[in-house]
């Protein structure tokens, strides 16, 4: 299996303002979010982060994605670092959460040109990929009505296929199905499948067991910050469900008392 | 210009021009209201003007001397009035209080003449006194009174200098009245013009940059391969293009509506500008829109959403209108070159030299060339704001 990601040791600490203080109930001034997290993912598979709300998924995630950077540690995406070479990065990266939000004014043929143009993609390039994901998407009815008109459905689906506009290797999801119907939902993972089976790598975070369980090859549980596990789903599971698998993992590491 | 840095522009000007609501109220109103308010002040201020004129004042001479009866007779001066002689009593004067006489009253000592040939003679120390009463709440009793002292003023300095034996200076005089003309422009212009082109960065700057974090947009923009140098001078360009359309727009309402404004009787405007100076006029108006949409953009980066930014630009707008209310409070341009260096203060005084017909090329270079130096440095802290996930993503 060919290697395309491999994050060593990342570490990323916040400073709470006292709202955070409050909402915490803490006293400390700062908070580990990723506490030293190494994990490789492998050309053509999917790999998913599984973790409790604030276990550090999508802070990883964004330091993947360049929007962050790593107090120590590192991360190499198709050879290239988080830390040194961010622009390459994120050339070769697409990057979706549903903190990324497009412009409400503009139409989604608008948004596919000017992000493809940003990606250096070409123009006649552009054309037949956007006409191919409008399609496979249903955006092509719309492709002139503005983003505020839309349904968050359509929109979900718009901004999916705007961080696919230069066809990356490496698709890093934030939460792919949160809030979608179940339709949407269905659609946007059916194409998570198809990129994988073109060989592209997907890295997505989530909280949704049987989502891991049908779509990911290899799994990564995350505590505190903390990688716990990281592996094949039969590796990760050892004979359990996935589900009762996490708790014990949660209470291993949690003391049993939660 | 970067590729990245066009795109951006592009997307800036197609955000702005698709929202008519936007065009108009930016471009389109800021000229349309400057025209119709001043047109309408105008009017109005000149048909004041013209009931004054039209009422028929009268004015009453009490021991007319010799030497003011051309002056006030002859030439009739004020114009609208009806001039007597006679002597007029304490009850006049009560009447004229109580509003019941429409009427000036002016007192001149019995023996004027001589009084005024024995004071310029060395004869005497007493200095002839004339008393006016006019009524302060009557525009056209203000309008004779501030004719009359104009004329006794003017009597006194050529009395003077034809005691001293010299030409009457009438083409001097004439000279002084055009240079108070430029002088009075470059005193108001430049605030009006820099308060004009800020209102203009207002309007847009903030929703481009503060707004788009608010909206979750920067961060999309974030995650594409763009350099962050290129977003900022993007921003900084396209921001600066639009306030000026609009800081043009209300130029153009001033313009248009001036001669409405000023439609007094034998006004000279005093802007008989040359090319020059409308070249360096262009390339100042530039350069202080640059400055400012880089200020503007650095806050706005600053700020968590739009209506902090509007917190966080205010205190700089003061600072902004202060610098433009110096000209008032000093007399012409700076002339220490180095003085041009200084943001904001540069601009306004270039634009007081311009319009006090005392251009200086020198000057226009170094404000010009230090704003495009401020700039470049705004640049520069925008891409370390954009680069800062404390700034791009704090709550």
């Amino acid at each position: 299996m060919e290697e395309i990601l491999r994050a060593e040791g990342l570490c990323k600490t916040f400073t709470l303002s006292r709202k955070q203080q409050k909402i915490e109930r803490t006293a400390e001034k700062r908070k580990t979010a990723v506490d030293h997290l190494s994990f490789s993912a492998y050309k053509g598979e999917i790999f998913g982060l599984l973790g409790p709300n604030g276990a550090g998924k999508t802070t990883t995630l964004r330091m993947l994605s360049t929007l962050i950077r790593p107090d120590e540690g590192d991360a190499i995406l198709d050879g290239c670092s988080v830390v040194n070479q961010s622009e390459e990065v994120r050339s070769k990266i697409g990057f979706l959460t549903s903190e990324l939000k497009l412009e409400d004014f503009f139409t989604p043929n608008y948004l596919f040109d000017f992000f493809s143009h940003l990606h250096g993609v070409e123009e006649t390039t552009t054309r037949e990929r956007k006409e191919r994901m409008f399609s496979r998407f249903g955006i092509d009815k719309f492709a002139e009505v503005k983003v505020a008109n839309l349904s968050t459905g359509m929109k979900q689906k718009l901004s999916l296929v705007i961080s696919l506009v230069h066809d990356p290797e490496i698709i890093i999801f934030d939460e792919p199905t949160n809030g979608l119907d179940v339709l949407t939902a269905r659609t946007v993972t059916d194409y998570l499948q198809e990129l994988r089976d073109e060989g592209k790598t997907i890295i997505l975070s989530t909280h949704i067991f049987s989502l891991v369980e049908r779509l990911c090859d290899r799994v990564g549980i995350i505590i505190d910050g903390r990688m716990i596990v990281c592996g094949t789903l039969d590796e990760v599971c050892n004979g359990m469900s996935l589900e009762d698998r996490f708790f014990e993992i949660y209470k291993e590491q949690k003391g049993g008392d939660e | 210009m970067k590729s990245n840095t066009l795109t951006i522009i592009k997307k800036e000007f197609a955000r702005f021009f698709g929202d008519r609501q936007l065009v108009f109220t930016a471009v389109i109103m800021p000229g349309l209201l400057i025209y119709l308010i001043y047109s309408l002040m105008g009017t109005g201020i000149n048909s004041m003007i013209s009931d004054s004129e039209n009422q028929q004042m009268t004015l009453q001479v009490e021991n007319m001397p010799e030497s003011m009866s051309t002056m006030l007779l002859a030439h009739n001066v004020p114009p609208m009035c009806k001039v007597v002689t006679g002597a007029f009593s304490d009850d006049d004067i009560k009447k004229l209080e109580d509003k019941e006489l429409n009427t000036l009253l002016i007192r001149f000592p019995a023996n004027f003449d001589q009084q005024v040939e024995d004071y310029y003679s060395l004869e005497s120390e007493s200095i002839p006194n004339i008393e006016i009463y006019y009524n302060s709440a009557n525009m056209a009793s203000n309008m004779v009174y501030d004719r009359l002292c104009d004329e006794i003023m003017s009597f006194e300095r050529g009395y003077q200098i034809n005691e001293s034996g010299a030409e009457q200076p009438t083409k001097k005089y004439d000279v002084a009245t055009d240079s108070i003309d430029s002088m009075i422009w470059s005193k108001i212009l430049p605030m009006l013009i820099v308060m004009l082109l800020f209102s203009g960065v207002m309007a847009i700057a903030p929703s481009a940059i503060a707004g788009e974090k608010e909206r979750g947009t920067i961060a999309t923009l974030l995650v594409t391969p763009m350099r962050r140098n290129e977003l900022a001078l993007g921003k900084i360009v396209s921001l600066s293009c639009i306030a000026l359309l609009s800081g043009t727009s209300s130029f153009i309402g001033i313009a248009l509506s001036l001669p409405n404004m000023i439609q007094t009787e034998g006004a000279e405007l005093g802007l008989d500008y040359t090319v020059n100076d409308y070249m360096a006029l262009m390339f100042i108006i530039f350069a202080t829109v640059l400055i400012m949409a880089s200020a503007v953009s650095l806050l706005s980066a600053l700020a968590k959403d739009v209506k902090n930014a509007g917190t966080m630009i205010t205190p700089f707008m003061l600072v902004v209108m202060v610098a433009g209310l110096l000209p008032l409070m000093q007399d012409g341009a700076t002339e220490s070159l180095a003085s041009y260096a200084i943001p904001f203060y540069n601009s306004i005084e270039t634009f007081t030299a311009i319009f006090a017909h005392k251009l200086q090329w020198s000057a226009v270079l170094i404000t010009v060339a230090s704003n495009v130096v401020y700039t470049g440095v705004a640049v520069w802290g925008l891409t370390k704001m954009f680069n800062s996930e404390k700034v791009m993503f704090s709550k």
